[in-house]
């Protein structure tokens, strides 16, 4: 039997590798997929907090967190191929100014 | 050792691989590549915590759908190695010991704070639960986030668009 | 040495099924090409493969023995790590979806473990299966984008966004099977129909009572075509267009597991549905007195299949040929002679049974092939989207209403 304080862990150490692909990552679909790491750790805890209460709450919620995650990927690619086209690059570094 | 434990350690041991492979590799496709690996691994993870439906959306949605489209995206906008400047590099040195430090930290505090919490035995037939609970209970939430989906492909639509 | 056993004899038990479903697997994909050969060419007017073995029949083995003394090239420039994952992500996915299916009702004898006829009963079967199809996706795409070739890119790129979509409608085309069996069980589902209506009419979701599929199988086998790239939607990799497609830099061995991979995903899609609409491996005829001799039709069809063989080989034009086919033809009466034994005519049904009808929609899919033209690329995403979302859209309601009304 595993502990369920062990797939907590397991969460925590993916967010924090999320973070860590979050700040120091330089483009920005990487940075995107950063987000959808962080998304991913979270909806570990909440299947793991639903096992350990016996409740199918956490599941419904991870449900519409896959949901959610979806449509913000696909408006997000969205924008993020409109500034390619616009400032021929995918390095966050240029995408500092209002200004092209 | 049980064969539970073995399972876990193998699956957490994966999904800890492919997402340090997604901080370490140097060309976008290949951490997308990761990323899909740690997704396998968390389906995995949901299986072994008795929340099959789930483990199965999870790869039918995001591995299967949403990973496709970055892939598609990458693939479009032909997005090549990363480069490193000189504000890269500093970072990267500086913060990857605190990096580090934190996770072990966060990971620490966790595991104290909760303790051995043990697993009670699960609702049996966990698809028909959920399915009671999406349509009976959850059932506005259900129908606002389908309307969402309706609104964000149609952003995406107008965003991607060429002026023909 | 038995307590060995008794302690893990799952693990012993599911791996003698998977040792024997493999290279069931392997044989009848290598026979598939040969069939497929033999039919377009009768579709044709022409003979087909017929020299090398009496009737072509060793075609499959020189076609092996080709691909693996071809020459390996990588194209330069190539993204290694990915060129090399591709194909063994199709090909391996493709094969794993037969660990979820179902050949058979009874149970056998392994290592004295009474064992289903199926390596592994999952609760999720049908969602797991559709799980593994959806990860197929990127085998074509990383093909395509890692061979450093403009038509490679656009042909994978077009390939993985003809199976999304139709992928949408394969999922919901099966909707309503699932609502008149209750549960994404596949032993359960096939054993939601049994019975028969009116006494001697299957209740086969195809002709069910309460909701017949007919518009779920059209929606399913069209959406079905699409997802495995055949004709009349293979415009991604077809011959005449963008040279070869997401496959062009693949030789030998590589490109062998794509053509595997694309006949084990076509056996995987017919096994499915023969289980979704066609009962899986329930008998048509009803098991009454009346019906009895119905059991001992398999043997009888593998009794007339080897006189057949037989007077053939005594006419046929090589020496070889006609010692061979005589020899096969009686070896096939001998097993037919074996099956019609009490005690395995009734063991043996079931499995026949289900290969009988994955054999029949196997021969529909290869004569659409051979029969149709193909789509252009515009037309088959219109297809997808504008007429078959809404008609497996139309059938879910349809079914649900449907069984609603009949409670």
């Amino acid at each position: 039997m595993v502990p369920i304080s062990y797939y907590i862990a397991l969460s925590a150490i993916l967010f924090g590798l999320g973070v860590t692909a979050f700040v120091f990552k330089r483009n920005i679909i990487t940075i995107f997929m950063a987000i959808e790491l962080m998304l991913n750790a979270v909806n570990l805890a909440f299947v793991a907090f639903s096992r350990a209460l016996g409740q199918l709450q956490g599941q419904v919620f991870v449900f519409f967190v896959i949901v959610v995650a979806a449509a913000e990927a696909a408006v997000g690619l969205g924008i993020v191929i409109l500034i390619a086209r616009n400032r021929q690059s995918l390095n966050v570094e240029r995408i500092n100014l209002l200004k092209l | 050792m049980s064969a539970q434990l073995a399972v876990f350690f193998i699956l957490a041991a994966m999904a800890v691989a492919g997402a340090v492979s997604l901080i370490v590799q140097r060309h976008p496709i290949h951490s997308a590549l990761s990323l899909i690996v740690v997704m396998a691994a968390l389906a995995g993870l949901y299986l072994l915590l008795e929340a099959e439906f789930i483990a199965a959306i999870q790869i039918i949605v995001y591995a299967g759908a949403i990973m496709v489209l970055f892939v598609f995206v990458i693939m479009l906008l032909n997005a090549g190695v990363e480069e490193r400047t000189s504000l890269s590099r500093t970072a990267f040195y500086a913060g990857v010991p605190l990096a580090m430090f934190l996770l072990v930290e966060l990971a620490y505090r966790v595991e104290r704070a909760s303790g051995p919490m043990a697993a009670q035995p699960s609702p049996a037939a966990a698809t028909r639960g959920l399915a009671m609970l999406l349509f009976q209970d959850f059932a506005f939430p259900f129908e606002a986030t389908s309307i969402l989906i309706l609104i964000a492909i149609l952003g995406a639509i107008v965003l991607a668009k060429r002026d023909v | 040495m038995n307590a060995l056993f008794a302690r893990h004899a799952i693990l012993l038990v599911s791996m003698v099924k998977i040792v024997v479903l493999m290279f069931v697997l392997m044989t009848s994909l290598a026979y598939l090409v040969w069939l497929e050969r033999k039919v377009a060419a009768h579709i044709q007017g022409r003979w087909g493969p017929y020299r090398v073995g009496p009737h072509g029949l060793m075609q499959p083995l020189a076609d092996a023995l080709k691909f693996l003394f071809k020459e390996d090239t990588t194209p330069a420039g190539a993204d290694r790590f990915v060129y090399f994952l591709a194909p063994f992500v199709t090909l391996s996915l493709a094969i794993s979806t037969i660990a979820l299916i179902p050949f058979g009702p009874g149970a056998v004898q392994i290592f004295g473990q009474r064992t289903p006829l199926v390596i592994a009963n999952v609760n999720i079967g049908l969602l797991a299966v559709f799980a593994i199809t959806s990860i197929g996706v990127y085998g074509v795409a990383l093909a395509g984008w890692s061979s450093n070739n403009k038509y490679s890119l656009l042909g994978g790129l077009r390939s993985a966004a003809q199976m999304i979509s139709y992928e949408l409608s394969l999922t919901m085309s099966v909707a309503g099977v699932l609502l008149l069996a209750g549960t994404f069980n596949m032993s359960e589902i096939i054993m939601a129909q049994s019975g028969y209506t009116w006494g001697f009419l299957p209740r086969w979701n195809l002709l069910s009572p309460t909701a017949p599929q007919l518009l779920g199988f059209f929606c399913y086998f069209v959406a079905a075509v699409a997802e495995t790239n055949r004709l009349p939607f293979d415009l991604a990799e077809a011959e005449s267009e963008l040279v070869a497609g997401f496959h062009t830099e693949y030789s030998s061995f590589k490109f062998a597991m794509f053509f595997m991979g694309e006949y084990a995903s076509m056996i995987t899609v017919s096994c499915l549905a023969t289980i979704l609409f066609f009962g899986g491996w329930l008998s048509p005829f009803p098991q009454t007195a009346a019906f009895a001799w119905a059991r001992y039709l398999p043997a009888a069809a593998f009794g007339i299949a080897g006189i057949a063989l037989v007077l053939n080989g005594l006419r046929y034009s090589t020496a070889w040929g006609r010692v061979m086919l005589p020899v096969m033809g009686i070896l096939l009466c001998a097993l037919a002679g074996l099956l019609a034994r009490p005690g395995s005519v009734d063991f043996l049904q079931g499995p026949l049974w289900f290969v009988l009808k994955v054999l029949v929609i196997l021969f529909v899919y290869i004569w659409v092939r051979w029969t149709l033209p193909r789509f252009r690329y515009d037309q088959l995403m219109g297809i997808g989207w504008k007429f078959l979302l809404p008609v497996a859209l139309a059938n879910i309601v349809l079914t649900s209403l449907a069984v609603v009304l009949h409670k």
